[in-house]
């Protein structure tokens, strides 16, 4: 018994310290007061405690809660930062507000903002699709160069950006590609002829014979929209089909693919998601890019 | 005269007390091995982050699936397993007594937590999840969770209760708290009403700004109790018996014990910081955050300080050098915890990948490397072994852990910092200088580093492993022993 119960203090060697006299599996505790710095670096946040608690809101009570005596409100904080900030653009946003486009781009104070304004729009909401500086990606055309959809225009480019294209809105940029495949338009042999002679309109090696056949149905079924020489047409937002850009790629699968199946992209209405002058700058920025007209 | 003292005179009467080991081993082995899988699902999910590729373009290999896997297996299968077979040693040791409800009731504790692990992991890769931060098991792996945990505190507390020494030992105040606080959080947190009962989806009970509290009540509280009490109950049995030296003082591991569990509790919504959460918790909780500082700070004194008279034995003794350097990242990542929690660091901070180095600081260097030192210890003792099979091995392992975990933390630093820093960037019209796709862009070299980081620490875990099964099949490595120099200080006698 008493070997388990006797409280046996003894002095440590090294340290000096006594024990508490207990041991557990052969563990013993020293006796050590605790560490002045510890208890008085414990005790100063304690009072860094109190005296947020005074300062600011901190303790909720039956109805309502403390308010301290700085009076600081959070929302009222971002308010008056998004405010500061508001007034800091206020005279620019007026005056992008105010002018149209060309105007815009006439005055040299307002373009600046807009370029600017027009960036920082573009890499939150476009990039992710146009890629970084319009570089565009498969299925999301190049905002940088002379090639155009709908039109490279200020008004057109507002309005694509503004309405979407095949996006729902009232005011949409709408066509719609026949799925001459799917639908059992044409024949699987008179797709492989016209995917022949698609590519042949860009000097791409061809099967000659496939492709002279090809041209009628090309002329039947193409040409209303894309034009006899493929030029395309921007009031119908139809490709181009005589140049080296492609939306999808320009190998044979991809073509019979897109004559197959038609593509039909969808780009989003942002009138409502981004305010007007930001559709402005957006607008003046991608018109910039390089391809503008 | 005490109940205590009764029993304890039974005990010396009856002789030497039949531990339950064999649970224990059940749970060394499950650690080691939820372990490397824990590590390996991390480097993973790292190259993830920095090669989206890696993501295979299936919805069961994608990072939103893996990540959970990650989590949980890191948290609850590695150090949960660590826990409770410490624990369970622990307790039988320093109360002189084998574990109530004898073997069945042990047995049951662990394959009952090896189901919970299974069935959680499961659910994450077939997308099933509350979508609550490690607690993203739904309703019927909770259920079951609580049933296991129950049986857990019963173990334990009977234990303690049937003990045949007159106090309680610290590690188990720790252990206990843990226990206890784990539970309530773990029902309050998942309180939810399942859709049918042949599903598995549920909804939670509270909503909006109240799940958000309660969420982060329990999450922080899972740091708080279950990565820090439980492990810090770990810390004082494992450090004074590798240093052989008594614990530095008993009145810092009262008190440190007591403001700790008391503080931590409250410190919770310092995650919601800027948020729909009233200002007034959010300033509330940033305060219990920055008095929590020297609390936790108690642990790495009275730990750091039992080596007084031992220090010298950090050169020969390279599994007391893993439990120093884990008190050494304790110190910093509880230090570093306080500082984020101020509302004006936090803003920078928040949602930056600076968060996830602060984590794996403590994951990493805290709770790692202390389970590390323990199966270290543990495993020539359980298997009945003269020693490690290669001591060499361990200081290995040491180094290549602990480069890995430097690289991992200091360039999560450098990146959250970066993001913090481009997030806020404005040019001088007032626009954002920096679109969130670019901010992405400039995160990818540390990414890069962060998964070599994550990568050498998984490859010290398979180390670990060969050297443990090594030791257990009780294989000697012909290695030269680590002696210390000749002149080398020594304690004063």
């Amino acid at each position: 018994m008493e070997s388990v119960m006797v409280t046996k203090v003894e002095k440590d060697e090294i340290t000096g310290q006594s024990t508490t006299g207990h041991e557990w599996d052969g563990i013993k505790e020293l006796n050590t007061p605790l560490p002045k710095w510890w208890v008085y670096t414990f005790y100063a946040c304690i009072a860094f405690a109190i005296l947020w608690f005074v300062l600011y809101p901190a303790w909720p009570g039956v109805d309502g809660y403390t308010k301290g005596i700085l009076g600081y409100s959070q929302r009222e904080a971002v308010m008056e930062r998004v405010a500061e900030g508001h007034a800091a653009q206020a005279e620019y946003r007026t005056g992008i507000a105010a002018a149209d486009l060309a105007e815009i781009r006439a005055d040299p104070a307002l373009l600046n903002f807009a370029l600017a304004g027009g960036v920082a729009a573009f890499g939150d909401n476009c990039a992710t699709c146009h890629g970084g500086g319009g570089a565009g990606n498969v299925g999301y055309p190049t905002l940088a160069d002379d090639s155009w959809l709908w039109g490279g225009a200020l008004e057109d480019i507002h309005a694509t950006i503004n309405y979407g294209i095949r996006s729902g809105h009232d005011e949409e940029r709408y066509s719609e590609m026949p799925r001459f495949g799917a639908d059992e338009l044409l024949e699987p042999a008179q797709i492989d002829d016209v995917a022949e002679y698609v590519l042949s309109l860009t000097g791409q090696e061809t099967d000659k014979a496939a492709a002279e056949r090809g041209q009628e149905v090309f002329m039947d079924n193409c040409a209303a929209c894309h034009g006899e020489s493929g030029g395309g047409d921007r009031t119908q937002g139809a490709p181009a089909l005589n140049d080296q850009i492609w939306l999808y790629g320009g190998d044979k699968e991809t073509v019979t693919d897109v004559i197959r199946n038609a593509r039909r992209g969808v780009m989003p209405a942002w009138e409502g998601r981004l305010s007007p002058e930001t559709v402005k700058m957006l607008t003046i920025y991608v018109h910039a890019l390089g391809g503008g007209e | 005269m005490t109940t205590a003292a009764m029993t304890a005179d039974h005990a010396a009467a009856r002789g030497a007390v039949d531990y339950d080991e064999g649970v224990v081993r059940l749970f060394t082995i499950a650690t080691v091995f939820w372990g490397v899988v824990g590590f390996l699902v991390g480097v993973v999910i790292a190259l993830q982050l920095a090669f989206p590729v890696l993501n295979l373009d299936l919805p069961w290999t994608s990072f939103g699936r893996l990540r959970p896997v990650h989590t949980s297996a890191v948290i609850f299968a590695f150090g949960g397993n660590a826990l409770l077979g410490t624990s369970l040693y622990v307790v039988q040791r320093t109360c002189k007594a084998s574990l109530f409800g004898g073997p069945g009731l042990a047995r049951f504790l662990f394959w009952g937590y090896q189901v919970f692990i299974v069935l959680a992991a499961s659910g994450y890769v077939l997308g099933i999840t509350q979508s609550k931060e490690y607690a993203e098991p739904e309703w019927y792996v909770d259920l079951w969770l609580t049933l296991v945990w129950v049986v857990y505190l019963i173990v334990f507390m009977g234990t303690i209760m049937r003990r045949r020494e007159p106090h309680i030992y610290v590690a188990n105040w720790f252990y206990l708290a843990f226990i206890v606080t784990v539970a309530l959080l773990h029902i309050v947190n998942n309180l939810a009403v399942p859709v049918s009962f042949g599903g598995a989806k549920s909804y939670i009970l509270w909503s909006g700004v109240q799940d958000a509290l309660t969420q982060w009540w329990y999450a922080h509280n899972a740091v708080g109790f279950f990565l820090t009490a439980g492990f810090l109950g770990m810390m004082y049995y494992f450090v004074p018996k590798q240093a052989e030296r008594p614990i530095y003082s008993y009145r810092l591991s009262v008190v440190h014990f007591w403001s700790l569990i008391f503080l931590y509790i409250w410190a919770g919504p310092h995650h919601l910081h800027y948020t729909a959460l009233p200002e007034w918790a959010q300033i509330l909780g940033m305060t219990f955050s920055i008095m929590l500082w020297m609390p936790s700070w108690g642990g790495m004194i009275n730990g750091l300080m039992t080596l007084s008279g031992a220090w010298h034995k950090l050169r020969t003794d390279p599994i007391l050098r893993m439990l120093v350097a884990a008190l050494g990242f304790y110190g910093m990542s509880t230090f570093e915890g306080p500082v984020m929690s101020i509302r004006a660091v936090n803003s920078l901070s928040h949602y930056t990948d600076w968060t996830i180095g602060h984590v794996h600081s403590g994951a990493l260097g805290w709770v790692a490397m202390v389970s590390f030192g323990a199966v270290y210890y543990l495993v020539p003792r359980l298997w009945h072994r003269e020693r490690l099979y290669s001591v060499r091995f361990v200081s290995y392992h040491f180094w290549i852990s602990t480069v890995g975990i430097v690289l991992y933390i200091t360039s999560m630093w450098v990146s959250g910092i970066l993001q913090g820093l481009m997030w806020r960037a404005y040019d001088e019209l007032g626009f954002l200088q920096y679109s969130f796709v670019e901010t992405v862009e400039a995160m990818h070299p540390f990414y890069v580093i962060r998964a070599g980081g994550g990568l050498l620490f998984f490859l010290g875990s398979l180390l670990m492993v060969y050297n443990l099964w090594r030791t257990a099949r009780g294989d000697l490595r012909d290695e030269k022993p680590y002696v210390a120099p000749v002149g080398a200080a020594q304690p004063a006698e």
